[in-house]
């Protein structure tokens, strides 16, 4: 694995902070808990868009062979991003689907969920960037949050499932 | 203890009992400067007006603002905070935007005529970095992001304020305090 190349670098809080008041805002703004999770999902897909070009530049990393490679790119890019390494783990018997495992996150930092918000996903902006991140190299796959530290499991999961391309 | 153990432990404490001394963690601007671009847009979807959109953003910043300078005061304060003006403004330059921004603000300065007034100036805040203003889009400022945290900030010390957004040197932040905070200054300067 390269090492990150990313020098520049901004504050953890700045961002966490940043985040959560993105969070707040669309939680007065939209009706239901679902539409959040929905507008949080379309930004993340909108991040991924772009921010694939900037990882390709940075990291100049060659074409992903299999899936197996597309996981350990993404661990990469957590590691340059968001500054955490998250596990992959459980993969399914067709090597098609693969999980990341957080066990800290500083988008989760301050955070604590109220039980109104049970039903929102609070980092619901992660599996957005990642499909739309591989959207952009042509690797259509599914992303969904699968459990939540914040909901009192035992660390965060998400799922990727790889779509077939017809 | 194994991790899923330690991991039960931590998630039965409630956030209040983390400890808040912590090493100073980065992460990279990129993600920052994405995250805050999405914020951009999707105000600007919200708002229909080049003021509108510039208060959306000071309400965001606002939030950050009540939140983070009670982190800072505890953390790299000694849980003291300043009581006049002109140390509180110093404390804004210097810690606060060290916490926030890795740098200390450019200048600090007061106006000639108006004891109110005090300028504060950066000549490239980090929400300005990638973006650029079209000619029709006015006086229109990414920063008024960062008047929302300063404005939050003072005002939870008790300096109540008003922070606007001009471009001047850069992105000068023009602090205006209240009558209540003027008075109180002269009271504290004459004992």
């Amino acid at each position: 694995m390269p090492p990150p190349v990313d020098t520049k670098k901004v504050n953890t809080d700045l961002f966490a902070l940043t985040y959560g008041s993105i969070i707040s805002q669309l939680l007065i703004d939209c009706e239901n808990v679902d539409e959040v999770n929905k507008q949080l999902d379309r930004m993340g897909y909108n991040i991924g868009l772009r921010m694939i070009e900037d990882y390709l530049a940075k990291s100049s990393s060659p074409k992903c062979r299999d899936l197996k490679d597309v996981a350990e790119k993404i661990q990469h890019a957590f590691q340059m991003y968001l500054n955490v390494t998250p596990g992959v783990d459980h993969w399914s018997q067709a090597n098609d689907e693969f999980s990341l495992i957080l066990y800290s996150n500083p988008l989760t930092e301050f955070v604590e969920l109220p039980d109104s918000l049970q039903t929102m996903n609070y980092l619901n902006i992660l599996p957005g960037v990642i499909r739309g991140a591989l959207e952009m190299v042509s690797i259509p796959v599914r992303a969904w949050i699968k459990s939540d530290h914040l909901k009192g499991d035992h660390e965060t999961e998400i799922r990727i499932q790889s779509v077939n391309k017809k | 203890m194994d991790v899923s153990e330690f991991m039960a432990n931590r998630a039965k404490k409630s956030i209040v009992d983390q400890p808040i001394v912590k090493s100073q963690v980065t992460i990279s601007l990129s993600a920052f400067s994405l995250l805050f671009c999405e914020l951009v847009e999707y105000s600007q979807a919200k708002s229909s007006t080049i003021q509108e959109l510039q208060t959306r953003l000071a309400d965001a910043g606002r939030h950050i603002g009540y939140r983070i300078i009670d982190l800072i005061v505890n953390r790299d304060k000694n849980f003291r905070r300043e009581t006049r003006v002109i140390n509180m403004l110093m404390f804004i330059k210097t810690v606060f935007w060290r916490a926030l921004f890795n740098k200390e603000a450019d200048k600090l300065e007061q106006a000639n005529d108006d004891s109110s007034i005090y300028y504060l100036i950066e000549q490239e805040p980090i929400t300005n970095k990638f973006v650029s203003t079209p000619k029709d889009k006015g006086n229109f400022n990414c920063a008024s992001f960062i008047a929302g945290i300063i404005e939050a900030s003072l005002e939870q010390c008790c300096f109540p304020n008003k922070v606007s957004v001009h471009w001047h040197q850069g992105t000068t932040f023009m602090i205006k305090f209240d009558d209540s905070v003027v008075k109180r200054e002269k009271r504290l300067t004459t004992k």
